[in-house]
């Protein structure tokens, strides 16, 4: 049984449809990336899939849980990180994973344990009792993602988790991701960032609201005949501009 | 439970640790109650009268003395022709012309019936009404005076007088400050109440962290309850804070029960919550929030009856003040401050406030949750 | 300095504006809602005053007296008490507005030539109903005193009252400067206060600030929409106060628009100062409100009569400077009169915004730093 998989999934707001019949499985334990340009309907998509929007019309399966009647089970078996980062900055480290770490419903023992693994691992023991909103973006993003894991959800969602962050960090970043991954974790991740399509098992590229291609990297660089998942993107979304060779 | 603690103290955490608006809560009682109970007063002091006395006799000399006499008259200047005193009125020089025309006093003793004009400056509405009636009062008395001086001069037996002691209940100076004090107390709270929960919950909104909260198990109600529950208390605190201020520094009255105004404002609270939750579902940004609430706040405490009475209202606007429970919970507080009512006499305000209470805040959490999926 | 950086930034900030729909629609709709609310509703006379009466002994004085309070529309008896012992179970439930208590023998005494005693109680947990009904009935029994004495040949003397600039005290008249005024701040001084410190919490104020554009510029472009906003509201509510309550105009209208105009920018160039200092959002709401609107609405003259405060709130009334646009407000629209006697409000209300212009313009560079 796929970890996600979405039939026909769409998302109409008025006139305009944000999210046009997609379809796709993920496999428990991978690690899909879901790109696109901004605008395309990524962010959209991944709502629907976390409970946040309800679907205009298609079917949506999160570990098994129905995405429009059974949300409260997705929501207690998924991890999430936001675009906008979503910690509260004027609360402190700790205080931040203890807020979460309860909130899904951890032991006290269990919060202290992870707590003090999460920040060993983050390298923020030091840091534990400052104000996060004091924390470089790097360091910020890192802890977001670490808090929306520390519950050990089978699924998690990135959206954009790399915006904005220096190249080393981002290194960090797909280094903690693939750790999760190897733990049986699902990661379902959107990004903007064509190069970071290679990090990924599959991929899927969404162009205006529609599921423009689905694979591994390779595959899609083959089929396309391109060098880098940048240049398949650029195909399919000016297909006219590009003369059909490579 | 253990999820509803967190979440407190991460609200209280939050709001402790924004000092600037920490101070600004202490303050704001202590400011507005300063204030207004020195600001608060109808009272005319004295008015500035301007003369002008056509008649130049004992009689009209008289009743100029008895106007000034009063101590609230003061004469600002005299002439003989209206044109002085008009353009003194239009430059806010005088409050008041007093124009006794030529023959007065030949008219009270030959007719006993004199003419007397008052021209008052009513650009500013209050202090004219009040102004008007002392002088009245005055010429009255002094023509009750003339007229038993008249009869007894003629031999006549002199006419019995009505006297006229005036009391004020609850309030025997009529001070003005125990009347706006329980206003102010109530609108102080209606703004931490609904204002700062408006704000509060659109800035998670506005930052993300709202959307955050939305995809974890995290129970609407809880969230609700540990946005609500840390405003309440602070607002029944700033209760206390400026009933503290209003006591020791203003000596206001607390004739009644103390633990039935603390009852009543939590109450009134879970309205003034109910409309910040509301707004909270409406507004995207805290600029919209603060906007919004502020409109809603403002009409609120217009008809209130603090500032004009409710009773003055056309009928249609008596109507909709029955459903504004500012003006409930106001009228609840002086009667319980001022006038020392007991539970059974306000017992029908406060089921109404309980009533509007659960309605707001049941239609506001339904709101949000549709709002946030 | 980039005329067209200026420009393009202007245009920025009105589609800012523009686009919020919901803020625009309520920024609008509030001061005509007001207006026309507040004008139909908000009534300082009293109307319907609950009148008990105690008159142990009955008799023609006391019975003409009563009627004749009856007669007015003003008072309602709603109950006649042996005693005054069950007075105050009624003034507590809030029953009854005032009575009127005869000394028995009421009438015996004025045949007599001897002064009748009338206790004249007023519900005083309301100071100006109290003040304002006291006097009513003072009128009436005065009245009714004149009839007896003018009957036995007593003086009568007439008074003929004339308000001027206000003659039926009407009170829409006077608080639709006030109202402007509480409009122009909370347009002007909280939106600008919470607009700028939003911007300071993003941490796009930044950005701007090491553009080409110069604090002074910022500001400008920050605070021009909201000029227009007020602007269009001052409008909206003269037009309403005008067309619904024939408000009266007897000055000039150009006269009144500039200086609501000049009163805005005090209030924008408050608004700035205020989101200068403050941290976050919350905050700044908080402080302009603390600065602005309960100063505005306090100490301003648009409720109690300034005449009326103790020194010390005087003095800091005049630095209010909602205080010198009702001045003007007023005088413009009652009094018909202009800048032959306006003219030192109008100065200092020009001072004033020159000042906390400048105030406003330093307390930004430091930001920089």
């Amino acid at each position: 049984m796929s970890a996600i998989s979405a039939r026909g999934l769409t998302k109409r707001f008025g006139r305009f449809t944000a999210v046009d019949q997609i379809t796709f499985d993920v496999a428990a334990g991978e690690v899909f990336g879901f790109l696109g340009a901004n605008g395309a309907g990524k962010t959209t998509a991944m709502k629907m899939l976390v409970g946040l929007l309800e679907p205009t019309e298609g079917e949506g399966h999160v570990g098994g849980f129905d995405v429009r009647g059974q949300r409260d089970s997705i929501r207690r078996n998924i991890g999430y990180m936001s675009q906008r980062f979503s910690l509260y900055g004027d609360l402190t480290v700790r205080e931040n994973i203890q807020l979460y770490a309860t909130i899904y419903g951890l032991s006290t023992a269990q919060i202290v344990e992870r707590s003090t693994g999460l920040l060993g691992t983050l390298g923020l023991s030091s840091h534990a009792n400052e104000l996060v909103g004091r924390l470089p973006l790097g360091w910020k993003q890192k802890l977001a993602f670490s808090v929306a894991l520390v519950h050990q959800p089978k699924i998690v969602f990135l959206d954009e988790p790399t915006g904005g962050v220096d190249p080393i960090t981002r290194r960090q970043f797909w280094e903690m991701i693939y750790a999760a991954a190897t733990q049986g974790t699902t990661v379902f991740v959107t990004t903007h960032y064509m190069d970071e399509a290679e990090y990924c098992d599959r991929i899927s590229i969404m162009v205006d609201g529609r599921i423009a291609a689905l694979g591994t990297p390779g595959e899609l660089k083959e089929r396309f005949g391109a060098r880098s998942v940048d240049d398949v993107f650029v195909r399919l979304a000016r297909p006219a501009a590009i003369p059909a060779s490579a | 439970m253990r999820t509803l603690a967190v979440l407190l103290r991460k609200e209280f955490a939050q709001i402790l640790r924004d000092r600037f608006m920490l101070r600004q809560i202490i303050a704001m009682p202590i400011v507005q109650l300063v204030v207004l109970a020195s600001a608060a007063t109808f009272e005319v002091k004295t008015a500035r009268m301007y003369l002008v006395d056509r008649d130049h006799s004992a009689t009209s000399r008289a009743l100029v003395d008895r106007l000034r006499a009063s101590g609230r008259f003061v004469v600002s200047g005299a002439s003989p022709s209206m044109e002085g005193a008009n353009a003194a009125m239009l430059e806010r020089r005088v409050d008041l012309i007093v124009g006794i025309p030529a023959g007065f006093e030949r008219d009270v003793v030959q007719t006993r019936s004199g003419r007397v004009q008052l021209v008052l400056n009513a650009e500013d509405g209050a202090a004219a009404g009040v102004t008007q009636a002392y002088a009245a009062q005055i010429i009255q008395a002094y023509s009750r005076e003339l007229g038993s001086r008249i009869a007894s001069d003629a031999g006549n037996g002199s006419v019995g007088r009505v006297e006229v002691r005036t009391r004020g209940w609850y309030n025997p100076q009529l001070d003005y400050r125990n009347y706006m004090v329980p206003g102010i107390l109530v609108q102080l709270i209606t703004v931490i109440g609904s204002l700062l929960t408006a704000m509060n919950i659109v800035r998670e909104k506005e930052i993300g962290t709202l959307e955050q909260l939305s995809v974890t198990p995290l129970p609407r109600a809880t969230f609700v309850a540990a946005k609500l529950l840390p405003l309440w208390f602070i607002a029944l605190v700033e209760l206390a804070l400026g009933l503290l201020v209003a006591r020791f520094l203003f000596d206001v009255p607390m004739v009644g029960s103390i633990p039935l105004v603390f009852a009543a404002a939590g109450v009134y609270l879970v309205a003034a919550l109910g409309i910040g939750l509301w707004v909270s579902t409406v507004a995207q940004t805290q600029q919209q929030a603060m906007f919004v609430t502020f409109f809603i706040i403002m009409i609120y405490l217009l008809m209130s009856g603090l500032f004009t009475p409710v009773r003055s209202m056309p009928d249609w606007a008596q109507w909709i003040a029955q459903a504004n429970p500012m003006k409930h919970f106001i009228h609840v507080m002086r009667a319980v401050m001022l006038k020392g009512a007991g539970f059974a006499d306000v017992a029908g305000e406060i089921a109404l406030l309980g009533a509007f209470g659960a309605a707001v805040l049941s239609l506001a959490v339904r709101q949000h949750g549709r709002a946030s999926g | 300095m980039n005329a067209g950086a200026l420009r393009a930034f202007i245009v920025k900030e009105f589609r800012h504006i523009l686009r919020d729909r919901q803020t625009l629609t309520i920024l609008l709709l509030m001061p005509l809602v007001q207006v026309v609310l507040f004008g139909f509703a908000l009534r300082s006379d009293v109307r319907d005053v609950r009148l008990a009466v105690v008159d142990p002994t009955p008799d023609y004085a006391s019975t003409a007296l009563r009627a004749r309070f009856a007669a007015t529309d003003r008072f309602r008896v709603v109950a006649t008490l042996p005693t005054t012992a069950l007075l105050e179970p009624l003034f507590r439930r809030g029953e009854a507005d005032a009575a009127l208590v005869f000394e028995p023998d009421f009438g015996a005494r004025l045949g007599r030539s001897e002064p009748a005693r009338l206790l004249l109680a007023v519900d005083a947990s309301d100071p100006n109903t109290g003040t304002t009904v006291q006097n009513y009935a003072r009128a009436v029994i005065a009245a009714q005193e004149t009839e007896w004495a003018t009957a036995r040949g007593g003086v009568r003397i007439a008074t003929d009252t004339r308000m001027r600039f206000n003659p039926t005290l009407e009170s829409v008249n006077l608080f639709v400067p006030g109202l402007i005024a509480l409009v122009l701040t909370l347009v002007s001084a909280m939106m600008t206060a919470i607009s700028l410190s939003r911007e300071k919490e993003r941490g796009t104020m930044e950005v701007l600030l090491v553009s080409p554009l110069r604090p002074v510029h910022i500001i400008i472009g920050k605070v021009l929409p909201y000029l227009a906003l007020a602007f269009a509201n001052v409008v909206t509510a003269l037009l309403a106060a005008w067309a619904v309550f024939q408000v009266p105009f007897r000055g000039s209208v150009a006269l009144l628009l500039a200086a609501s105009l000049v009163y805005s920018m005090v209030s924008l160039a408050i608004g700035v100062f205020v989101a200068a200092r403050t941290p976050s959002q919350r905050g700044a709401m908080l402080a302009a409100m603390l600065g602005t609107l309960l100063p505005s609405t306090l100490l301003s003259g648009m409720i109690f009569p300034i005449a009326s405060m103790p020194a010390p709130l005087q003095v800091l009334s005049s630095i209010v400077p909602a205080r010198w646009f009702i001045v003007v407000a007023r005088g413009i629209m009652l009094k018909g009169v202009g800048v032959p006697q306006l003219w030192q409000e109008l100065a200092v209300l020009s001072f004033m915004t020159l000042a906390f212009m400048a105030l406003a313009v330093r307390s930004f560079k430091p930001r920089l730093g």
